[in-house]
């Protein structure tokens, strides 16, 4: 078994211990939708024309919530002294770990993600595009959150600056992602929107391992 | 198989020592000695890369430094390592495999470290000295050369000391070399190497 292959099993594994992590996101992402039509007014015409928005922004958010886990535990507890003398470079354990939150955190969120967006407003017949783009979205949130907690780590507040560092690169995938909704509500290709938002998940799985691992050294030394 | 030549180690603005030479051959143990805070955990990071220094070179004879770490350095710090939520079992695995062990590596170092009935709990239950001992099973699970060991024997009782001795033995027998910061004198034959009294 390759060691990257090794890595991704534990990441996976660790994700969904101690009271499963993703099952958390889900529920927070839902409960910030929820909320929305509470405070906004319980009118759905009203809501639907910003429900794309919100349902992107919701997800934004959730993304973030696991991130501290990424980095910061293995580097408290000595293991990413550990990951880092690996058969591994250090670009592939950032790469890898970024695929398993995808996997562990986003995918679940982007199944949870229809869900949110009809109690938001949007018809069901927009569900599979909502998951689709969610889907994409969640790998790009994956990418620059893991960025951001490389950047982060060693921090004292590592994850209120998690935040603070990766909510404006999350601006690009929530703008092109509502972007699509929108132009599906509106009976117009969602092709354009879904390409931009492919080609930042493209971009962020270029920079994230370089920029990811040059944080990491640095944090090491 | 490893030569430091003219090391010069800061930690933030305070210069820990400067233009330290320090070799270790195949099949010898060098016991690193100071006071604390002269810079020996230091020394270690930055042989195992973690550390950039301000001048000098780390060499692994005719290796690319980068891939010597890769694949021929075992560390074992203050930190273990170890997730506490985890089983020792899980964790032993993950550890052992990530640096290139076989089934048979690591059931031998189960063996040689008795951690057989430690393996279905979970980390947070074990001791300290127990917790050393699961991540030094790494060491002998996967066979890697150089070893470097930062206080290794702090955690442990009298009768492990001796034991793990007979083991870092083994493996400087074996042709394997040893790097270790210590205050106590190891339990193997080792030539001392004091790096000074710190600043």
């Amino acid at each position: 078994m390759s060691a990257l292959s090794i890595l991704f099993r534990r990441e996976l594994a660790l994700a969904w211990a101690g009271g499963g992590g993703p099952l958390l996101a889900c529920g927070f992402f839902l409960c910030l939708t929820v909320l929305v039509p509470l405070a906004a007014g319980g009118d759905p015409a009203g809501l639907r024309p910003v429900a794309g928005g919100v349902a992107w922004l919701a997800l934004a958010l959730s993304s973030i919530l696991s991130l501290e886990r990424l980095f910061e535990r293995d580097h408290e507890d000595g293991a990413l002294d550990l990951i880092a003398l690996g058969p591994a470079p250090l670009e592939l354990v950032v790469l890898a770990k970024a695929a398993a939150q995808w996997l562990a955190v986003g995918v679940p969120l982007a199944v949870t993600a229809p869900v949110a967006a009809i109690t938001l407003g949007l018809t069901p017949d927009q569900a599979p595009l909502v998951a689709l783009s969610a889907l994409i979205g969640a790998l790009g949130f994956a990418l620059t959150g893991a960025l951001g907690a490389a950047l982060a780590l060693g921090s004292k507040r590592g994850g209120l600056l998690i935040a603070v560092v990766v909510l404006p690169l999350f601006i690009p995938p929530v703008v092109f992602g509502a972007g699509a909704l929108e132009r599906g509500v509106n009976g117009l290709s969602p092709g354009p929107a879904l390409a931009l938002l492919t080609a930042y998940v493209l971009f962020a799985a270029v920079v994230t391992p370089f920029a990811g691992a040059a944080a990491i050294r640095n944090a090491q030394g | 198989m490893l030569t430091v030549s003219g090391l010069t180690l800061s930690r933030g603005e305070r210069v820990l020592f400067r233009d330290l030479s320090l070799t270790l051959a195949a099949g010898e143990a060098v016991a690193l000695t100071g006071a604390n805070g002269a810079g020996k955990t230091s020394l270690l990071r930055a042989v195992a890369g973690f550390l950039r220094p301000d001048a000098g070179t780390i060499a692994f004879g005719d290796l690319e430094p980068a891939e010597a770490r890769r694949r021929h350095l075992h560390w074992l710090g203050h930190l273990d390592g170890l997730k506490s939520a985890r089983r020792a079992r899980e964790e032993l695995a993950f550890q052992a495999a990530w640096l290139g062990a076989d089934a048979a590596g690591i059931d031998a170092a189960v063996d040689l470290l008795a951690l057989n009935s430690l393996l279905d709990l979970e980390v947070r239950q074990l001791s300290a000295g127990q917790r050393r001992r699961l991540a030094f099973a790494r060491l002998i699970a996967t066979p890697r050369p150089i070893w470097l060991l930062d206080e290794p024997f702090a955690p442990l009782d009298a009768r492990w000391r001796e034991a793990l001795g007979l083991l870092m033995q083994a493996h400087v027998d074996k042709g394997g070399a040893i790097l270790a910061a210590v205050h106590d004198p190891l339990p193997v034959t080792a030539r001392a190497f004091d790096i000074g009294v710190g600043r």
